[in-house]
């Protein structure tokens, strides 16, 4: 059935909007852990995600998801209500989080075109024990719990997200409090009356209104009494229990008002429209247009976020690369040289300004930042935490650095298994740090930055270091050594561990061992165009860095002309430019030429020499000499002039080329506000070049 | 149902394309291309040359922000290379995912040649005639059908020796 609708764009919303849920859920619940306690925000997040996570499933009849979504929201509902003390917020997390767990795999399924048929129902069942279990402990089990799970899903239709704790209760009560004779101030009685009634109910009216701003109220109290209506979900005996607490009072008439009551009621609270707006719907339009505010506005969920398909920013991206071209074109159009159009230049550089502005806004839409990315690692080290006994913090380090779309998709899998690795296989077991001397605690560290043209992130973790010997047995007995092992560096053999069919781990455990850990990183990110480098430090810990480089990455570029062709320098690489003086221009017997920069004698590379590009000027003395350095590596580039510096997107050379062959140098190429393009050069390749 | 209604409609956009041809001229030999492979036809714009790269391609092409290596037929073929001028164009090919244009002197037309009426090309020698698929009849001309395929990826001998030379 799933596979028929796999298209449809209901499915994809649904797929979309409940992994966003889940992942939402699943940070306040960690953050709820965090703080071992529940806050009522929390919760009512928790219970609003689960509420539409019902509804929609519902609709799209995954009936086991809704099933599962309704059990976790009853749990919350009641969490909500009633508040109980002494929650288990371990064991609390870990049934939702199970529950997490499971609606993800269904959400997995349904992608991937195959019938959503997990059985929740055990996971339901304990859901509904421990349900039962926190009402025993509090003492409030009156209903019986099929009873209660009817009500409670009544009731969840009139629950609107600002207004989380209004209760909807079913008893409807009609109470007339008269205060002894000449006990005063009968009006403030009244009030603390009313003041105490919060804390059961928020639906009440009473009468008469005005008591504290209005001193008559109080000759209308002692003659007629205080008139309460009010709906709650406490018994008759409660409620007696609550008026008779009241002091100096001298008579109480507490009666229980059945649903023909119901006109008196919206009459008594239609009196009330002025002050409290919210309170008095009558009971019809409060249903509907409570459900419709709820869902309009759960639906959106982040209303100032929306998800595009990707495809559609291309284009876009496109589009507005295409316009830039055809603005210039209007404006520079060979027809208009030599005429005086003061307003055509005026609009003409509007629209210039506009055009700029529209391509920056275009470039940096497909730019989000790593933090979702980051936070997924929260669950899995805590998950890992509480299955191998380790006690680990994980710290996030840069999660607001910006790399594109793709990206990310491509480092999610590989982080993972990063962290994975440094917990299972990195972090000791707690005896062992304490015989070590190290903190019981141990703490893995993902950071993030910008260097130079690439995001470098590093999964850190202070556990025992990779152990060298056992990686040259391990790969000794896997036959994965490619070169003598006296020959190899420190790094070349930690290297190994990236291979396929590498684990040194003896015992396979449910997170890591397999042997395809490590070997999954270095392929997606190899995907990407990316390297994966390992340092380790023998009980001090190991380094996992993954260098992820430019592929449509925005980067600051440096232009510069050489004859006909345009190259853009990243200006991360670039430590300054300058024209060169000819005294200090050096050349050697093989004719490589070098110039003295600060006491320092440096390679100068002709780009129209190393790339045959037709120009004039070949003097060095009359172009300008850029000065890259990378990875400590510093030359000199000699090109005709600069032409400025600009933001551009990088774009990979077309396949067809990539396929010829490797161009030394070049790592992509951009498009320049003109429409032309400028090929990117690869600083640290260009120093190696020599 | 639906589905064999799909299936028949796709089957008949495939029909549409089946057995056309876009001809176009390099000196005085007419090529044929199969439509199902073109994309566009496109002027000549400014091209970007890339280094290092085999003579025949001539760089790369910013078509509406999407960047395509340009291929000159002419070279590719070993003919010598004419000056571009208007009529000189530019097929975009999409093969597997390969977008690449091809600069040929003119384009001319989109004719239909049925199966029948090609015939496969002479056995002179295994190294003549790789790129040309058959010999399509059309009145009194005929046209040398490219094989778009090894046009695009049998060249990594070809790579080579360029490298050498």
């Amino acid at each position: 059935m799933s596979s028929h609708f796999s298209n449809e764009p209901m499915l994809e919303i649904f797929i979309h909007e409940t992994s966003q849920l889940v992942e939402k859920l699943e940070q306040s619940i960690l953050d709820s852990e965090k703080a071992s306690c529940y806050t009522l925000p929390a919760i009512n997040e928790i219970f609003r995600i689960m509420h539409t996570i019902k509804g929609s499933s519902s609709m799209m009849m995954f009936n086991n998801l809704a099933a599962l979504a309704h059990a976790m929201e009853d749990l919350f509902f009641y969490l909500r209500e009633e508040k109980p003390k002494d929650v288990d917020c371990n064991s609390l997390s870990d049934l939702v989080f199970e529950g997490v767990d499971f609606i993800k795999l269904e959400i997995i399924k349904i992608k991937n075109g195959e019938e959503a048929d997990g059985n929740a129902a055990l996971l339901i069942n304990r859901i509904r024990h421990y349900l039962l279990s926190l009402k025993k402990e509090d003492g409030k089990l009156d209903l019986s719990p099929a009873e209660k799970g009817a009500e409670v899903e009544k009731q969840h239709y009139y629950i609107s997200q600002d207004k989380p704790q209004v209760q909807v209760p079913q008893n409807h009560y009609h109470a007339v409090v008269y205060f002894e004779d000449g006990c005063e101030m009968e009006n403030i009685r009244a009030y603390t009356i009313i003041h105490n009634l919060k804390d059961l109910t928020s639906e009440y009216v009473y009468y008469p209104e005005d008591i504290i701003e209005n001193d008559e109220s109080v000759q209308i109290i002692r003659e007629k009494g205080f008139e309460i209506y009010l709906q709650t979900e406490c018994s008759y005996q409660e409620m007696n229990d609550f008026f008779m607490k009241t002091v100096f009072l001298k008579d109480l008439k507490l009666e229980k008002m059945e649903r023909t009551d119901e006109p008196a009621w919206a009459f008594r609270k239609a009196q009330k429209a002025g002050e409290e707006a919210y309170k008095e719907r009558s009971k019809a339009s409060v249903e509907t247009a409570l459900h419709r505010e709820e869902k309009e506005s759960l639906s959106t969920g982040h209303p100032s976020i929306i998800s595009v398909n990707v495809q559609k920013l291309d284009k876009l991206m496109d589009l507005v690369g295409e316009m830039v071209i055809a603005e210039a074109m209007v404006t520079q159009n060979p027809d208009l040289v030599g005429l005086q159009l003061d307003n055509f230049q005026k609009a003409a550089r509007q629209l210039r300004k506009i055009t700029s502005e529209l391509q920056d806004t275009v470039m940096s839409i497909r730019m989000v930042p790593l933090v979702t990315t980051f936070q997924k690692m929260n669950r899995i080290v805590r998950d890992m935490c509480k299955k191998l006994d380790k006690d680990v913090k994980l710290e996030i380090i840069g999660e607001e650095t910006e790399v594109d779309k793709n990206i990310i998709e491509h480092i999610s899998d590989p982080l993972m298994h990063l962290v994975r690795n440094a917990l299972d296989h990195g972090i000791e077991a707690q005896e062992d740090r304490h015989t070590k001397g190290k903190p019981s605690k141990g703490t893995i560290t993902l950071e993030a930055k910008n260097a130079g043209s690439d995001v470098v992130i590093t999964v850190r973790d202070d556990g025992r270091g990779l152990n060298k010997a056992k990686i040259l047995e391990r790969a000794r007995e896997n036959g994965l050594l490619y070169r003598p092992e006296e020959e190899m560096t420190e790094s070349e053999v930690f290297n190994l561990i990236f291979l396929p069919g590498f684990s040194t781990k003896e015992k396979i455990t449910e997170f890591s061992g397999r042997g395809v850990g490590m070997d999954v990183v270095t392929k997606n990110i190899e995907a990407v165009g990316g390297t994966v480098t390992v340092d380790s430090k023998q009980d001090c810990g190991t380094t996992v860095v993954l260098k992820i480089p430019l592929t449509l990455a925005i980067i600051d570029g440096m232009n510069a002309r050489v004859g006909k062709s345009c190259f853009t320098i990243p200006t991360t690489s670039v430590k300054q430019s300058f024209r060169p003086k000819a005294t200090d221009i050096l050349t050697d017997p093989d004719h490589n030429e070098m110039i003295m920069v600060r006491g320092q004698c440096l390679p100068i590379i002709r780009l129209h020499k190393l790339y045959n590009v037709q120009t004039e000027v070949r003097s060095l003395t009359e172009g300008i000499i850029i000065m890259v350095e990378n990875n400590q590596k510093t030359c000199c580039i000699f090109a005709d002039e600069l032409l400025g510096q600009q933001q551009v997107v990088v774009k990979a050379l077309p396949n067809y080329i990539k396929k010829l062959r490797h161009i030394r140098g070049l790592a992509g190429c951009t498009l320049l506000g003109d429409g032309s393009i400028s090929l990117i050069l690869d600083a640290a390749e260009l120093a190696d070049y020599r | 149902m639906a589905d064999k209604l799909v299936q028949d409609i796709y089957d008949q956009e495939e029909d549409t394309q089946k057995g056309k041809y876009l001809t176009f001229s390099l000196g005085n030999e007419l090529y044929g291309i199969e439509i199902k492979h073109v994309t566009e036809i496109v002027g000549l714009q400014p091209i970007t040359e890339v280094p290092e790269l085999p003579d025949y391609i001539k760089g790369i092409m910013n078509l509406r922000g999407k960047i395509i290596p340009l291929m000159d037929v002419r070279l590719r073929f070993k003919k010598p290379f004419r000056d571009y001028n208007d009529r000189t164009c530019v097929i975009v090919i999409d093969i597997d995912d390969l977008s690449i244009g091809l600069i040929v002197d003119s384009v001319s037309e989109v004719i239909s040649i049925a199966d029948s009426e090609i015939v496969p090309p002479p056995e002179l020698n295994k190294v003549g005639n790789r790129y040309i698929k058959g010999i399509g009849k059309v009145g009194n001309e005929v046209k040398l059908l490219l094989d778009c395929d090894k046009l695009l990826l049998e060249d990594e001998a070809n790579c080579l020796t360029s490298i050498i030379e």
